[in-house]
C-alpha cells in the first residue's frame, strides 16, 4: 500500500511538472508575451518598444532557463538598465546583501501578477477562500441529494418512481451550468420572473445570505448531482438483486430494513469513488457559475489570469487545479479499497 | 400593429417549423413501419424515452439542415439588425415592414435588434455540423491509439496512458483558454493540431483495409488507391488554407493548391474544432482501451490468433465488432458533451465570432442584461437543453435495448 501510494506521487508529481511546463511554454509564446506587454504598457507600442520591454522583465531568455527559473532551481534574472540593477528576486531598491539568488516554487515564492499587481500566493490563497466557501454549500446539498435520489431510484428497479427520478437525473446532467445559471436567473431573478434570489452574488463573497448565495450553489450542484445519483442507482440496484438481499427478504425482514441496513452500506462504495472524482468537474462548473454571477473567487481568477495572459497567476492556478484533480484520483482509489476489503492493491 | 399574444407566438412558431414537423413524421413513419429489419437502429423504437430523445435531436438536425443551408425556416437574416427592434419582447411587431418581410419578431429581439428565432435556427446548424464531426474524429483518434495500448500492453500503453492522462488532469475552461486565442493561431499551433488529429480517420481506414484485404492484393491494392487518394485529398483540403498549411506571419508550409482545396476552414471554427476534438480524444481512448482489455481475453480473440491473424485484423476486426455497443451509447452521449463544450466555448467569447449565431455566443451576449431581458439568452439556452436531453434520452434508450439481448 505504501508503495503504491508512492508510485502514485511520482507519477502525480511527474504530471504535474510536464502540465506546468505546457501552461509555460503557451504562455510564453512570442504572441502571447506581445500581448501582454501591450496590455502593461499601451496597445499602440511599436515592435522595439515591445521587445525592449520583455527584454527588461526577463521574458526573452530560452525557455528552459525561464522554467527553472520559475520552479527555483536556475538563479533568478538580473539586468542592468540604466545603471540600476533589477532582477526576478528583488527591485532596484532592495539593499544588495538582502537579493537572493533563487526565487521559485521550491523557494515558496509563486511571483507575482501582472494583472492584479499583487503577489501571486497571496491572490490564489485568498480567491480559494471564497471558492471553498461555495464548494462546501455545493457538497452539502448535493451529495445527501444525489445520494437520495439514487438509493429511492435504485430501491425498486422499474417502478415508477425510479423512472421519474432516472429521467431527473439525466435532465439534470443534460443542463450544463452556464444553461441553468441562465434560466434560474431570469426565472428566479429578473424583471421578467420572480425577484426572489439576487442574479448576483458579489455581496455574497463577504456575507453570504440565502438571497445571494441560493442561485450559485444550486447551479453547480444541479450539473453534477445527476451523474452521482445515477451511479448510486446503478449500485443501489446491482446490492438489491445479490443473494443476501434475498435471503433477509425471505427470513421476513421488513422492506425499509432491507434499504437501511443491509443493502445502504455497499451500495454507497461506488459512489465514493464518483463523488470525488466528481471534483475536478466542479471545477469547471465553479469558472462558469463565478464568471456569470460575477463571485469572485478561484474561478474568476483562472479567467482573468487567462483572458490578460498574467503568466505567473496562470501558472499557480494550473498547479492548483492539477493537485486537486490528481489528489482527488489519489484519494477516490485509497478510499475504495478502505471501503471495499475485496478489493487488494499489490 | 398590434404584438402577438403568447398564443399567437405558439401557434405561428409550430407554423413557421411546419418543413421540421413534415421531416420528423416521414422518418417516424419510415422507421416504425421498417423497425424490425433495422438492426440497433429499429429497436429503439421499442422503447418510449429512446423516441423521445431520437424526436428531439432530429428535431434540431432536421431545423439545422432546414433553416441552415436551405434557409426555409427563418423569418429575418440572422445577422442584420432592424431598426427599433432592440431587445424587444417577443411577438412585437416590424415597426415599417418592407414587401414581403415577415410582419413580426417571433421570439423577440436581442440587444443588437436582431431576430431571437432566426438565429436559433441557424445556431442549430451550426452545432448540428461540428458537434458529431468533432466526436467522430475524437473517436477515431480513441480507437486508433486505444485498441493497440489495450490489446499490447506493456511499455506502449503505459505511455499512452500517460499521456491521456496529462490531458484530462487539465481542467478543460484552462485548456480552452490557452488553445483558442488568436494569438494561439497566429503561432500556427492549431494548424500543425489539426495535421495531427486529422490524419488518424485515414489512417484508420488503411489499417482496417489493408488488415482485412491484404491476403488478396488484387482486391486491396485498387481499393486502397481508391480510398486513400479520396480521404488524402479531403484531409490535404481540411488541413490547408490558401495554398498553405501553416501561415505564419515569420514562415509557411506548403500545401495543396488553391485550385484543388475543396473546402476552406475559418481559422477561428478550426482551432475550436481542434480543441474540442482534442479534449474528447483522451476519454474516448480511455473507454476503448478498457474494452480491448476486456474482450481480448475471449475465446473467438484466441481462436483468431490461433489461426494466425495479424494483430490489427484481430483489432479491428475481432474486438471492435464486439465493442460496438458501448461505443455507439457513448458516441451519442459524447455528442451531448460536445454540444455543452463548444457551448461553453462561446459563453467565454472564445473561439467563434462575436456575432456568429451559434447558441453558447447568443447566451453569452444575451447574459449582460440578463436581469432586464430574458428572451435573448433564455431561448438558446433551451435550445441546448432539450437538445443535450434528447441525445442523453437516446443514449440510454439505446443502452437498455442493447442490454435486453
Amino acid at each position: 500500500m505504501g508503495l503504491f501510494i508512492l508510485r502514485r506521487l511520482g507519477v502525480m508529481l511527474l504530471t504535474a511538472l510536464c502540465l506546468t511546463f505546457i501552461v509555460f511554454w503557451l504562455t510564453n509564446l512570442y504572441p502571447n508575451l506581445e500581448k501582454l506587454a501591450k496590455t502593461q504598457g499601451n496597445f499602440r507600442m511599436s515592435d522595439e518598444a515591445v521587445a525592449s520591454y520583455l527584454d527588461k522583465n526577463g521574458y526573452l531568455e530560452p525557455l528552459p532557463v525561464k522554467f527553472g527559473q520559475w520552479l527555483g532551481v536556475l538563479p533568478g534574472w538580473v539586468k542592468e538598465v540604466d545603471g540600476t540593477e533589477t532582477g526576478k528576486c528583488f527591485n532596484a531598491g532592495t539593499p544588495v546583501e538582502a537579493r537572493p539568488t533563487f526565487c521559485g516554487v521550491l523557494q515558496g515564492d509563486w511571483g507575482s501578477s501582472t494583472v492584479f499587481k499583487a503577489d501571486v500566493g497571496g491572490i490564489v490563497a485568498e480567491r480559494l477562500g471564497l471558492t471553498g466557501k461555495l464548494m462546501f454549500f455545493v457538497m452539502l446539498l448535493m451529495v445527501p441529494m444525489a445520494l437520495l435520489i439514487g438509493v429511492l431510484a435504485g430501491m425498486r428497479e422499474g417502478s415508477r418512481l425510479d423512472r421519474s427520478l432516472s429521467t431527473l437525473s439525466i435532465a439534470s446532467t443534460a443542463t450544463p451550468e452556464y444553461v441553468s445559471g441562465v434560466i434560474f436567473i431570469a426565472v428566479f431573478a429578473s424583471s421578467a420572473g420572480w425577484k426572489i434570489f439576487n442574479g448576483s452574488a458579489t455581496s455574497a463573497m463577504e456575507d453570504a445570505t440565502f438571497v445571494n448565495f441560493t442561485l450559485p450553489v444550486v447551479t453547480i450542484a444541479l450539473y453534477g448531482m445527476g451523474y452521482i445519483a445515477r451511479m448510486t442507482r446503478a449500485s443501489m440496484t446491482e446490492v438489491m438483486t445479490a443473494q443476501y438481499i434475498r435471503t433477509a427478504r425471505l427470513k421476513g425482514v421488513s422492506f425499509g430494513n432491507i434499504v437501511l441496513k443491509h443493502a445502504l452500506r455497499n451500495a454507497l462504495i461506488a459512489p465514493f469513488t464518483v463523488i470525488m472524482l466528481q471534483f475536478p468537474w466542479l471545477l469547471n462548473g465553479v469558472v462558469i457559475v463565478e464568471t456569470l454571477f460575477n463571485y469572485k473567487g478561484f474561478g474568476w481568477v483562472l479567467v482573468q489570469a487567462a483572458g490578460n495572459n498574467d503568466i505567473e497567476l496562470l501558472l499557480a492556478v494550473s498547479v492548483v487545479s492539477v493537485i486537486v484533480v490528481l489528489a482527488t484520483q489519489l484519494i477516490s482509489d485509497i478510499g475504495y479499497v478502505y471501503l471495499n476489503p475485496r478489493i487488494r492493491i499489490s | 400593429m398590434e404584438p402577438l399574444t403568447w398564443g399567437e407566438i405558439f401557434v405561428r412558431v409550430v407554423l413557421q417549423l411546419t418543413p421540421v414537423w413534415i421531416a420528423l413524421v416521414v422518418i417516424f413513419a419510415l422507421s416504425i413501419t421498417f423497425k424490425r429489419r433495422l438492426g440497433l437502429y429499429g429497436k429503439l423504437f421499442d422503447s418510449t424515452v429512446g423516441m423521445i430523445g431520437f424526436g428531439l435531436v432530429m428535431f434540431w438536425v432536421f431545423a439545422g439542415i432546414l433553416g441552415g443551408p436551405l434557409d426555409m425556416i427563418v423569418t429575418h437574416d440572422p445577422l442584420s439588425q432592424i431598426s427599433g427592434m432592440k431587445n424587444k419582447p417577443p411577438g412585437t411587431a416590424l415597426l415599417s415592414p418592407d414587401e414581403g418581410q415577415y410582419e413580426y419578431f417571433l421570439l423577440g429581439g436581442d440587444n443588437l435588434a436582431r431576430d431571437v428565432f432566426s438565429r436559433v435556427i441557424k445556431g442549430a446548424w451550426i452545432v448540428v455540423q461540428i458537434a458529431p464531426m468533432a466526436t467522430l474524429f475524437a473517436f477515431m483518434v480513441g480507437i486508433t491509439l486505444g485498441l493497440p495500448a489495450g490489446y499490447y500492453g506493456g511499455r506502449l500503453d503505459t505511455v499512452l496512458s500517460f499521456l491521456a492522462n496529462l490531458i484530462l488532469a487539465f481542467p478543460v475552461i484552462l485548456l480552452f483558454y490557452l488553445l483558442v486565442t488568436p494569438e494561439i493561431v497566429l503561432t500556427g499551433i492549431p494548424n500543425y493540431m489539426a495535421l495531427f488529429l486529422f490524419v488518424f480517420p485515414l489512417v484508420f481506414a488503411t489499417i482496417l483495409l489493408n488488415s482485412r484485404y491484404h491476403t488478396q492484393p488484387k482486391v486491396r491494392t485498387p481499393l486502397l488507391i481508391a480510398v486513400i487518394g479520396l480521404l488524402g485529398w479531403l484531409y490535404l483540403s481540411l488541413v490547408s488554407t490558401n495554398g498553405a498549411v501553416v501561415a505564419t506571419p515569420d514562415y509557411r508550409i506548403v500545401g495543396l493548391p488553391t485550385f484543388v482545396d475543396l473546402f476552406d476552414i475559418d481559422p477561428g471554427i478550426l482551432v475550436v474544432f481542434v480543441s474540442v476534438v482534442f479534449v474528447n480524444s483522451p476519454t474516448v481512448f480511455r473507454i476503448v482501451r478498457g474494452l480491448a482489455m476486456d474482450i481480448k481475453t475471449r475465446d473467438y480473440v484466441a481462436a483468431a490468433q490461433t489461426r494466425g491473424e495479424g494483430p490489427w485484423y484481430i483489432m479491428l476486426w475481432e474486438i471492435l465488432p464486439n465493442a460496438r455497443g458501448p461505443l455507439i451509447v457513448d458516441f451519442c452521449l459524447r455528442i451531448g458533451y460536445t454540444t455543452i463544450l463548444l457551448g461553453t466555448l462561446g459563453f467565454f467569447g472564445l473561439g467563434l465570432a462575436s456575432e456568429s449565431p451559434d447558441w453558447g455566443t447568443t447566451i453569452n451576449s444575451g447574459r449582460q442584461l440578463l436581469r432586464a431581458f430574458v428572451h435573448p439568452a433564455v431561448v438558446p439556452a433551451v435550445a441546448l437543453l432539450t437538445m443535450v436531453l434528447g441525445l442523453n434520452l437516446l443514449a440510454d434508450g439505446l443502452r437498455e435495448e442493447s442490454l435486453r439481448d
